[in-house]
C-alpha cells in the first residue's frame, strides 16, 4: 500500500443536488469517486494525485435502471451486477450483460458503476462496445440543467471527454432497436476472467435478403478510445456477407484500427485479431437461419 | 514392513492438522501480528541494473529524526547472505549489480509516512554496462561476477557421444527455450523483527527454513547460534521463494530493529515482492539426438544454460538438478551434458518448485515430440522403446533397483484420456474447425531429496518428545506452507506409536525448540524426514520398552503412563535420529556418476489443448496426470499437490511472464502478470499408483514437485499436434502464436475457412 | 495533507462499531488494524486476488478497493462472522473434509465468494463456481478440492440431514 490515505479528502455529501452544487462551486478541484475500482487501484500504487474527492456511492438518484417500451435507462451510479441483475435488460440487451459479466470479478462488478467505467475512459473498457452498438445516448448534469448526446461522441481522445469540469455522467439510454439485429460480442483477454481487454469487438446488424442492411460495430482498445469503426461498417454495408466482403472488411479494419503496443499486448495483434473478430461475426451473419 | 503394512491413520483423509484455524480466519500470518510500538519498515532500491553509487542524499523537507535509517555501514558482522556462495551482499555497498538491489532501509512508527520517506532518498550512480541475458554473458566480453561470468559449471559424460553421429540413422537437432516465473504466493514476504545488546535478535515471518535464516542472521549479526532466534509464523504459499530471500528480509528488519531500537515489521507490498525477491531461472537448452533406425537413442549431447541473475544464490544446486534431469526417463548408452549458470544483472533468480527440472524436462520432453516427428515415429512409440526399466542404468550410471512402471502408467494415461480416438477426431475436426484441438504428453521423472551426498551433508536431526501433559511433538525444522508438513509427519508419529491422530502436535517452528531437520525444499520431507519420525517413533517405543516397562501390544493409556515413569527418572521423554543413507549409496561429486538421487518419482502427463485461430489462443481443455510416488500418505493432500502443481505448470506454459525492461519487472502488478484462475484451469484428472519405497516415510517418496515438471512440454507437444507447429519457448503467449500463424495464413491467402 | 477524520458506523459480524478514522482509509485497514479481525488479507491491493474480500450489504466486495466513508451504514460479513455460536458453517466442513485450503491465505475470500454464490444459488453447476470464484486467486490448490468442497456444501445446505461422507472425496 503506497498511498497515504490522510493526503486525501473525502466528502460524501449525499445527494445529487449537493454533489453538483459543490460541483459548480469549486470547479476542477473535487474528483467525483463511485465504485471506486480504478481510483482505489491509483491510491495503493502510490499515484493518486487527487487531495480532494467527493463520493457519488450511495446516491439512489443516479444507481437505477428503468426499462420501458422504448427504452432502457441505466443510472451511471448503477453496477455491473445491478446491470446482470436486471432481467428485462438482458433479455433486450443481451450484449450489454455479457459485457457485465466479463468486467473483473464478481466482488468488482458489485462495486465497479457504469459511469465509472465511461468516465475513466480506457480504451479498453469493458462496457463501451457494446453502447456503442446499441446508439446508446449519453445524459450529463449539472446545476445548469441536462444535456444528452449520442455515446459515440462522448470521448475526444486518450482519458478525454466532452463533460465540463462541474459535469456528471447521469444515465445511459438505450432505445429498443434491436431486438431483431443480429448481435455480436467477443473480447479478448489475457485469460478467462480478471482479463483487461487486448481487444474486444461488439456488432449489431440487420440482413435483409442476404444483403446487410444496418451494420454497427464498436471496438475496445483499437483507438485512443472505444470507438466505431465506421470505415469498415462502409466497407460492409449494402452488401452480402460473402468472402470478398470479408476480405474487404478484413483490409479496412486493419487500415481503420490504430492500436498500440504496451504492457499487455502488441497492435499487430490487435489489429489482426479485430479482423479477425470482423471476419467471425460476417461468417455468422451469412448464416442463413440464424437467429438474431 | 511398515512401507507394505495395513495403516490407520497413514494412507487416511484426516483433517489437516491446522485446518480449523485456517477456515475460521484465526491463522495468524506474519502481517496479522501487531504489537505496542511497533515500528514499520521500507527499503530504498537500485534503479539501474549496474553501477556505482556516487551520493545518498536525504531530502531535507523531511524530517529525518523521526526515521531510523541504514545502510551497509550499519552491518555489524558480515554483510553477506549466507548461501552456497556468500557473496549476495545483505545491503548494496558502494555498487549494484541489479535493479531493485537493496541500498537504504528506512524504520518509522507510521506505516503511511514510509513512502514518503522513501521517495525523499536520492541515490545517484555512474551507471556501468549492464548483462541482461544468457547470450551476452556468454560473449564475455563484459565479465560482472568472478572471472568468467559463470557461477557454475557441470560437465556430465557417458560412453563416448563423439563417435555415435558418423553412423547414426537419425540426428535431431533443437533449441528450447524457458522464461522466469514468479511464484506468486498470495502471501507477501513479511517479517518481524527484535533486537536488543543483551537478548540478541529474534524474527517472525513468512519463510520455509527457519534454520538458512538462522545461519544468516548469525554472520550479519555477528552474534553466536543462542542469540539468534527465528519462528516461522503461518506462511502463506512458498513454492521455493521462501527458501532463500527471507534470509534477506530477517536481515534488513533486525537492522532496523537494531538502529531503531523498536520492533519493527516489513511486510512488502505485490509491487515490491514481485519486482525485487527471486523467480525461476530463465533457460535455454540445446539438444542434439543420435538414434538408430528404430528410434532407439544411441546419443544425447546436451547444452544447458541459465540465468542466475546477479548473485550465485542457489543458482549451482538448481543447475545440478537441471543437469540430473536433462537426459529422461530414457536409456541411452552415450551422453554428454554441458551446464553452465550464468551471471547476469537481473535480479537473482532462485528456488522454485522444480528447481530446474521443469526447464530441462520442457526442453527434453518437447524434443522427443521434435524427434517423433522428424523421423516419423508416433511420440507414444518412440517413448515406450526408450523407456528406463528396472535393471538399467541411467545417464548417471545409477542402476535403476527399484521397479520403474512407465509402461504401465502411459498405458493408463492414454486409456484414461482415450488418446487414439480422441486424436483421430481432432485430425478430422480440426480440417474445418477453426479451433484446432491436439493431445500432447510427457514423460518424466523427479528426484526427491537433495542429490547425491546431500542428505549426508545435511545430517539432518529430528524426532518426537512427549510433554509432561500428554502431548506428543514432532521435533523438526521442517515447515508448513500448505502443502501438509504439519499432518503427514503427525500422521506418521500417530501411527508409528500406536496413537490417536488427535495425539499429536507438531512443536513450534522455532530454532529455540527444534532440532535442525534440513530445508523444506527439494521433495525431501515425506521421504527423507518422514523416515526420521518414523524411526524415531519407533526407537521411542524401544526407549519406553526397556526403560518404563512398556508392553508389546500397549494401549493409549499403557503409552502415556509408561511416558510418565520414564520422565520421572529420565528428566523428559525425547527421541531423536540423524539421518542414515540407504545402504550402498556411492555418488562421485567430480564426475557426477554415481547414485545420484535415492528415489524417483515416476510420471505420465497428458494435455489437451485447443488453439483457437481467430485469437491465437491456446487453452487447456483436459489434463491427466499418472505418476508413481511410492506410498500417498494422505489422499486428499496428495491429489492437492498435484492438482495445485499442475496448475503452475499450466501458468509457466501459456499465461506467466516476466516483462522486464532494462533489467526492471516492468508487469509487476497482479493485473499485469497473469496466473490462471478458477475459470481457466482444466479439469485435472489424477491417478496414482502406488510402490512403496523402503527407505521413505511409511513407503513414500517425494511428491512436491513432480507435478510442476511435466504441464509445460506436455502442452506445448500439444499445441504442435493441433497445430502442426513446433513452440519451443515458454511462456507462450497468444501473441507468439499469432507471429507464427499469422504469417501461414498470409502465405495462404486468401484463407476464408 | 488531510487532518479529518470521519466517524464510521457498521454493523460487522452482526455487531455494532464504530470507528474514526480517515474516510480514505481502505476497510481492508480498518477491519485489520481498527477492528482487529485480521481474516481478510492483503494479496495485491488492487482488487486481483480477492484475499481481501468480503460481503458488504449482502454483495462480494474487495476490501481492499473500498474508502472506509463508503461503508458507513453498511452490513459487513467478514469470514470470522461466518461460523455460527462455534458451528462451522457448511462451507467450512466441506472444505476441511475436501482439502479446500492449503496454505490458507485465500482461503477467508474464498469462503466469502463461495458463501456469496451458493446463497444465490443453491445448486451451482461447475460453471457457475468457476465463475462465483474467479475473482479468487489460489496458487496451491489449482482449484480442484474447492469446487469439490462448494458443491459439498451445496448439497449439504439443501439437504441438513444427508449424510457428508457422500459428498467429501
Amino acid at each position: 500500500m503506497r498511498g497515504d490515505c490522510e493526503a486525501h479528502d473525502l466528502i460524501a455529501p449525499g445527494s445529487l443536488s449537493a454533489v453538483l452544487e459543490l460541483l459548480a462551486a469549486e470547479p476542477g478541484v473535487w474528483t467525483p469517486i463511485a465504485g471506486g475500482t480504478e481510483i482505489m487501484v491509483a491510491h495503493a500504487a502510490g499515484r493518486l494525485n487527487i487531495p480532494k474527492l467527493v463520493s457519488l456511492w450511495g446516491i439512489g438518484e443516479l444507481r437505477f435502471i428503468k426499462v420501458t417500451a422504448d427504452s432502457a435507462a441505466i443510472g451511471a451510479g448503477a453496477t455491473f451486477v445491478d446491470i446482470r441483475r436486471q432481467a428485462g435488460l438482458c433479455e433486450s440487451w443481451p450484449l450489454l450483460a455479457r459485457a457485465a459479466s466479463w468486467i473483473g470479478s464478481i466482488a468488482n462488478q458489485s462495486r465497479a458503476t457504469l459511469g465509472g467505467n465511461l468516465v475513466n475512459g480506457s480504451p479498453a473498457a469493458d462496457s463501451s462496445p457494446t453502447l456503442l452498438v446499441y446508439d446508446a445516448e449519453i445524459e450529463m448534469i449539472s446545476v445548469r440543467g441536462r444535456r444528452r448526446i449520442p455515446y459515440c461522441e462522448f470521448h475526444t481522445g486518450y482519458k478525454r471527454n466532452v463533460l465540463a469540469s462541474d459535469e456528471l455522467v447521469f444515465a445511459l439510454h438505450l432505445p429498443r432497436r434491436f431486438s431483431h439485429h443480429r448481435q455480436y460480442l467477443r473480447k479478448v483477454g489475457t485469460r478467462r476472467a480478471m482479463a483487461i481487454s487486448k481487444v474486444a469487438l461488439a456488432g449489431t446488424a440487420l440482413v435483409d435478403n442476404g444483403i446487410v442492411s444496418e451494420i454497427r460495430l464498436g471496438a475496445a482498445s483499437l483507438a485512443a478510445f472505444p470507438a466505431r469503426l465506421y470505415k469498415t461498417e462502409e466497407s460492409i454495408l449494402g452488401k452480402p456477407a460473402t468472402p470478398e466482403t470479408i476480405a474487404s472488411a478484413r483490409a479496412a479494419l486493419l487500415a481503420e484500427a490504430a492500436p498500440i503496443d504496451d504492457i499487455r499486448s502488441t497492435a499487430e495483434y490487435r489489429k489482426r485479431v479485430g479482423a479477425n473478430l470482423v471476419e467471425e461475426f460476417l461468417l455468422e451473419l451469412s448464416q442463413e437461419d440464424a437467429k438474431p | 514392513m511398515s512401507t507394505t503394512a495395513k495403516t490407520r491413520i497413514v494412507g487416511a483423509p484426516v483433517p489437516r492438522k491446522e485446518g480449523i484455524d485456517k477456515l475460521v480466519g484465526r491463522a495468524v500470518y506474519v502481517d496479522d501480528i501487531e504489537r505496542d510500538g511497533m515500528w514499520y519498515g521500507t527499503t530504498v532500491r537500485s534503479t539501474i541494473p549496474r553501477g556505482r553509487i556516487t551520493a545518498i542524499t536525504y531530502d531535507p523537507r523531511i524530517d529525518w529524526t523521526e526515521f531510523a535509517i541504514v545502510t551497509a555501514a550499519d552491518v555489524p558482522g558480515n554483510n553477506h547472505i549466507q548461501l552456497i556462495v556468500a557473496d549476495q551482499p545483505c545491503l548494496a555497498d558502494g555498487t549494484v549489480n541489479h535493479c531493485d538491489e537493496p541500498i537504504v532501509l528506512l524504520a518509522h512508527p507510521h506505516k503511511n509516512k514510509l513512502r514518503e520517506g522513501a521517495t525523499a532518498v536520492r541515490i545517484e550512480y555512474e551507471p556501468l554496462p549492464a548483462v541482461l541475458s544468457i547470450e551476452e554473458s556468454e560473449r564475455q566480453d563484459l565479465i560482472v561476477w568472478g572471472e568468467d561470468n559463470v557461477f557454475k559449471s557441470f560437465l556430465l559424460e557417458k560412453g563416448n557421444v563423439d563417435e555415435v553421429w558418423a553412423h547414426a540413422a537419425y540426428i535431431v537437432e533443437g533449441e528450447y527455450r524457458t522464461g522466469a516465473q514468479e511464484h506468486l504466493y498470495i502471501e507477501n514476504n513479511g517479517m518481524i523483527a527484535e533486537w536488543s545488546a543483551t537478548g540478541g535478535l529474534t524474527v517472525w515471518g513468512s519463510l520455509q527454513c527457519p534454520y538458512y535464516v538462522h545461519k544468516t542472521l548469525k554472520a550479519v549479526f555477528d552474534l553466536p547460534d543462542e542469540k539468534v532466534r527465528v519462528i516461522q509464523t503461518e506462511t502463506g504459499g512458498a513454492f521455493g521463494g521462501k527458501e532463500d530471500y527471507p534470509s534477506t528480509l530477517a536481515s534488513h528488519a533486525g537492522l532496523l530493529a537494531m538502529k531503531s531500537g523498536h520492533t519493527v515489521k516489513m511486510v512488502y507490498d505485490r509491487m515490491e515482492d514481485l519486482a525485487a525477491t527471486t523467480k525461476r531461472h530463465p533457460s535455454r537448452v540445446r539438444h542434439r539426438t543420435a538414434l538408430d533406425k528404430d528410434g532407439k537413442l544411441l546419443a544425447m549431447e546436451i547444452d544447458l544454460a541459465t540465468d542466475g541473475g546477479a548473485y550465485s544464490t542457489l543458482s549451482a544446486t538448481v543447475l545440478s538438478r537441471a543437469t540430473l534431469h536433462s537426459c529422461g526417463p530414457y536409456v541411452c548408452p552415450n551422453i554428454r551434458v554441458r551446464s553452465r549458470a550464468w551471471a547476469t544483472n537481473m535480479v537473482p533468480y532462485g528456488a522454485f518448485r522444480g528447481f530446474g527440472a521443469p526447464q530441462a524436462i520442457f526442453a527434453t520432453e518437447r524434443h522427443m515430440d521434435e524427434i517423433a516427428a522428424q523421423i516419423g515415429i508416433d511420440p507414444v512409440e518412440l517413448r515406450r522403446r526408450n523407456f528406463l526399466h528396472q535393471g538399467d542404468r541411467n545417464a548417471t550410471e545409477q542402476l535403476m533397483r527399484e521397479p520403474v512402471i512407465l509402461d504401465r502408467l502411459l498405458d493408463r494415461a492414454l486409456a484414461e484420456s482415450d488418446y487414439y480416438a480422441k486424436r483421430e477426431r481432432f485430425a478430422r475436426e480440426n480440417a474445418t474447425s477453426p479451433v484446432k484441438r491436439g493431445l500432447g504428453l510427457a514423460t518424466f521423472y523427479h528426484g526427491s531429496g537433495f542429490t547425491g551426498s546431500g542428505e549426508l551433508y545435511l545430517n539432518s536431526l529430528a524426532g518426537v518428545e512427549v510433554t509432561a501433559d500428554n502431548k506428543v511433538r514432532v521435533m523438526v525444522s521442517n515447515t508448513e506452507f500448505g502443502q501438509g508438513t504439519n499432518t503427514i509427519l503427525t500422521q506418521i508419529a500417530a501411527e508409528a506409536l500406536g496413537l490417536a491422530f488427535g495425539d499429536v502436535t507438531m512443536a513450534p517452528p522455532d530454532t529455540a525448540v527444534i532440532p535442525n531437520s534440513g530445508p523444506t525444499v527439494a521433495s525431501r520431507t515425506s521421504m527423507v524426514v518422514g523416515r526420521l519420525i518414523e524411526r524415531a517413533s519407533l526407537q521411542l517405543l524401544e526407549m519406553l520398552r526397556s526403560g518404563a516397562g512398556l508392553g508389546a501390544h500397549a494401549s493409549r493409556e499403557e503409552f502415556f503412563a509408561a511416558c510418565d515413569r520414564y520422565r520421572a527418572t529420565q528428566g523428559e521423554v525425547k527421541s531423536l535420529c540423524h539421518y542414515e543413507a540407504p545402504p550402498g549409496i556411492y555418488w562421485d561429486d567430480k564426475t557426477y556418476h554415481g547414485e545420484a538421487y535415492g528415489a524417483y518419482a515416476w510420471a505420465i502427463y497428458l494435455a489437451q489443448v485447443a488453439v483457437d485461430t481467430r485469437d491465437y489462443s491456446a487453452e487447456v481443455e483436459d489434463f491427466w496426470t499418472v505418476q508413481e510416488v511410492g506410498r500417498v500418505l494422505h489422499p486428499v493432500m496428495a491429489k492437492g499437490q498435484i492438482e495445485g502443481g499442475v496448475a503452475q505448470g499450466i501458468g509457466y506454459a501459456l499465461y506467466e511472464k516476466v516483462v522486464c525492461q532494462n533489467g526492471h519487472m516492468a508487469n509487476n502488478q497482479m493485473t499485469n502478470y497473469i496466473m490462471p484462475t478458477a475459470a481457466d484451469v482444466p479439469p485435472i484428472h489424477v491417478i496414482f499408483e502406488e510402490i512403496p519405497f523402503l527407505h521413505g516415510g511409511y513407503g513414500a517418496k517425494g511428491i512436491g514437485e513432480l507435478p510442476h515438471d511435466g504441464p509445460a512440454p506436455a502442452i506445448l507437444n500439444a499445441i504442435r499436434d493441433a497445430t502442426g507447429v513446433s513452440f519451443n519457448a515458454i511462456p507462450l503467449l497468444p501473441e507468439d502464436v499469432f507471429a507464427v500463424l499469422a504469417a501461414r495464413e498470409l502465405a495462404e491467402e486468401p484463407a476464408i475457412k | 495533507m488531510s487532518e479529518c477524520r470521519s466517524s464510521i458506523t457498521m454493523r460487522v459480524n452482526g455487531e455494532s462499531c464504530t470507528v474514526i478514522v480517515a474516510p480514505m482509509k481502505r476497510l481492508l485497514d480498518v477491519l485489520r488494524e481498527d477492528l482487529r479481525l485480521t481474516g481478510a488479507k492483503e494479496g495485491c491491493g488492487e482488487g486481483e486476488c480477492g484475499s481481501c474480500s468480503v460481503r458488504m450489504d449482502g454483495e462480494l466486495v474487495n476490501s481492499c478497493l473500498i474508502p472506509v466513508l463508503q461503508a458507513d451504514g453498511a452490513d459487513i460479513q467478514t469470514v470470522e462472522g461466518l461460523a455460527s455460536n462455534g458451528t462451522l458453517h457448511p462451507l467450512q466442513e466441506c472444505f476441511l473434509a475436501c482439502g479446500g485450503a492449503q496454505c490458507g491465505i485465500c482461503t477467508p475470500g474464498m469462503l466469502m465468494a463461495a458463501a456469496q454464490l451458493i446463497e444465490r444459488n443453491p445448486h451451482p453447476s461447475i460453471a457457475e463456481i468457476r465463475e462465483g470464484l474467479a475473482g479468487n486467486l489460489c496458487r496451491c490448490t489449482g482449484f480442484m478440492r474447492i469446487f469439490e468442497s462448494v458443491l459439498a456444501a451445496a448439497t449439504q445446505v439443501q439437504n441438513p440431514e444427508e449424510d457428508k461422507a457422500d459428498h467429501a472425496r
